[in-house]
């Protein structure tokens, strides 16, 4: 998990729409340029993620899996 | 001179066109980019596993910064109860996997086929069906109604109920949750409905 992320979210266990909806109120709360960590189990979370980004204007900087976990940071802009 | 002037009308043209397409092009980028997508759904069905549907959806939909809009109605209206009280029938749903969601791996593998009347003859069969349901829903990660449709309403999601059915269903407005955009008929909300980018009937 990435330690220099303004913000960690941990959203294994949860199904879709979840991860998205978490990472949505998470990212709320950051300021502009702040980052978000998320790891997630769901499987569909990295389609869903590129998805929400590309949508929302957020930048998705990294997304990686290891071991099942899906790992991801966001950049709020 | 006639075959000049001919000639500097037809280059002009061209320019003008190619100006024309270039910032054509640009404003409908912009526009694009301004435009924020909207949703409408039309809710009807009113038990555990059709509530899924219309709140993911709409919960989605507004995490994703779109303008949602759903109609409640029939017995859509049920997923508005201050007290939601969902229900799954396996009655006359062969598509409906049976599975246990606890106990050893082998146990939680079997999908039970019950022939429909047996599960019409068996008292409570629907309660034990909602049981097992919610506790698949648990194990799996997967959001209880109530979370959904109170992340739909943080979404700023728009919940219509159809007065309608209130009438013909004998309702009281005080049944339902206070955060009701409106009370409304057909329409009311089909002109709604007719500019949104996506309308789903569900």
């Amino acid at each position: 998990m990435s330690t220099h992320a303004t913000q960690t979210l941990d959203a294994r266990g949860m199904n879709c729409p979840l991860p998205i909806l978490r990472t949505k109120k998470a990212l709320t709360d950051l300021g502009q340029g702040d980052t978000l960590a998320v790891v997630a189990t769901d499987p569909g979370s990295l389609k869903d993620m590129q998805a929400f980004c590309k949508q929302t204007g957020h930048e998705l900087v990294s997304s990686s899996e290891k071991q099942g976990e899906f790992e991801f940071l966001i950049r709020k802009n | 001179m006639g075959a000049n002037e001919t000639n500097i009308a037809t280059l002009d043209q061209a320019v003008f066109n190619q100006w024309f397409d270039q910032r054509f092009e640009a404003r409908m980028a912009e526009r694009e980019a301004a435009h924020v997508p909207s949703l409408s759904i039309i809710a009807t069905k009113g038990t555990l596993d059709w509530a899924y549907p219309p709140f993911i959806l709409a919960s989605t939909a507004g995490a994703l910064g779109w303008d949602v809009s759903v109609f409640f109605t029939f017995y859509g209206l049920e997923l508005l109860k201050k007290d939601l009280h969902l229900e799954i029938s396996p009655l006359g749903n062969p598509s409906m996997p049976m599975k246990m969601p606890f106990g050893p791996q082998w146990l939680k593998d079997i999908n039970w086929k019950v022939p429909n009347v047996v599960m019409a003859g068996i008292p409570g069969f629907e309660k034990m069906a909602t049981g097992l349901m919610e506790q698949t829903v648990k194990n799996k990660g997967v959001a209880s109604i109530d979370v959904l449709r109170s992340a739909c309403l943080e979404a700023d999601a728009k919940l219509y109920a159809c007065q309608m059915t209130v009438d013909l269903f004998g309702y009281s407005q005080d049944d339902f949750i206070p955060e009701i955009e409106g009370w409304i008929g057909a329409a009311s909300f089909l002109p709604q409905a007719q500019k949104s980018d996506v309308c789903l009937f569900i």
